[in-house]
């Protein structure tokens, strides 16, 4: 495969040294003479001095016949502007953008790029695992559609606690589509079915009523 | 019209007293409070700092209800993202935007963005000023 790159820094670099070794074909574009001038040198004429976000230093690096554009600098703003040029004006057909602030997953993702890595996600979503008492996990991000699937973990004393669904206010939007009770023993939730102590149910929201199905399921916190 | 300028650099600044004295609901956001000197004492308008791409921010400056976003920043990237946010997330009915790079604002006026890029506005008129000959 043909990858370029845009941004060498310490994740562009490891990412570019780590892509060689696999066999494929990989381009840096940096705007850092003295970080371009260490990876020439290091991994070979690879890397290119520009802005990746411009039209012709883009055209240089032969975008065009790119199969992966991957957008690693420090900047959300740059990542989405390369991501966008390469889609749109090279036709990439695969993009793949790192993002700092984990807000800007869904406007990225609405905007058509197809990958968005978040290092503040990642490391969310590796706390909620061993920590058990964390309410609410990000699963993923529903293509295009602005929705967000979560897992809310139902706390054994929650005042929600043997009550059925229906008797809860579940929030307009949302869609309760498992429940994986103590047995792990999953099954698609009713309005009949019990909230029991220590089930996770996953949902699938819009962003803005993550909050309000947290407290719907667990219940006000004390 | 409720009004937001991101970015109160000559531009953002002089425009938000033009719009102020007309009678809008004018609100500017910069990332540094000394760019608020630029405004004239007159405005009457909200000066907020916080950073445009950051829908926080954003949110504080009123974008849910405001009828036009202008993206007055010295970055083209940040202009276009912010524009983007208006745009898309907050549904903004009309968000302008300003792009140096002729090649970035072609491509992004294709996809549907309104924008003006004043390099090529310019260069335009001083190419015309030179053909039009001296007065």
């Amino acid at each position: 495969m043909y990858i370029v790159i845009i941004g060498g820094g310490r994740v562009g670099y490891y990412l570019t040294k780590s892509l060689l070794d696999e066999g494929h074909e990989v381009l840096v574009i940096e705007k850092d003479a003295v970080i371009c001038n260490t990876i020439n040198e290091e991994l070979g004429s690879i890397c290119v001095r520009g802005d990746g976000c411009e039209a012709t230093t883009l055209a240089e690096a032969g975008t065009e016949r790119a199969d992966m554009l991957v957008a690693v600098t420090g900047d959300d703003e740059d990542n989405l502007i390369s991501c966008q040029m390469a889609k749109h004006k090279f036709n990439v057909p695969r993009t793949i953008s790192r993002i700092r602030n984990p807000k800007n997953e869904t406007l990225f993702k609405k905007l058509g790029i197809d990958i968005t890595i978040s290092s503040t996600n990642v490391i969310l979503e590796f706390i909620a695992e061993v920590v058990p008492t964390h309410p609410l996990t990000h699963l993923m991000t529903v293509h295009d559609q602005g929705l967000e699937i979560v897992e809310i973990k139902i706390p054994a004393n929650a005042p929600t606690v043997g009550k059925q669904i229906r008797q809860l206010e579940i929030p307009k939007g949302c869609t309760l589509i498992l429940d994986i009770g103590k047995e792990r023993k999953p099954l698609v939730p009713d309005s009949d079915t019990v909230i029991e102590g220590g089930e996770q149910i996953i949902a699938v929201t819009p962003p803005e009523a993550e909050e309000a199905i947290r407290t719907a399921l667990r219940g006000t916190e004390k | 019209m409720k009004v937001i300028i991101m970015g109160c650099g000559r531009v953002g600044a002089y425009l938000a007293t033009l719009l102020d004295d007309e009678g809008h609901d004018v609100t500017v956001l910069d990332m540094d409070a000394y760019s608020f000197r630029r405004l004239h004492r007159t405005f009457r308008g909200t000066a907020l700092l916080g950073n445009g791409i950051d829908q926080e921010a954003l949110k504080r400056a009123g974008i849910e209800g405001a009828d036009v976003f202008f993206a007055l920043t010295q970055g083209d990237n940040r202009n276009i993202m912010a524009s983007q946010i208006a745009k898309h997330i907050f549904n903004v009915p009309r968000v302008i935007c300003r792009i140096y790079d002729p090649l970035r604002q072609d491509m992004y006026s294709t996809l549907g963005l309104e924008s003006i890029s004043p390099t090529t506005i310019i260069a335009g008129i001083l190419k015309e000023k030179l053909q039009g000959g001296s007065e």
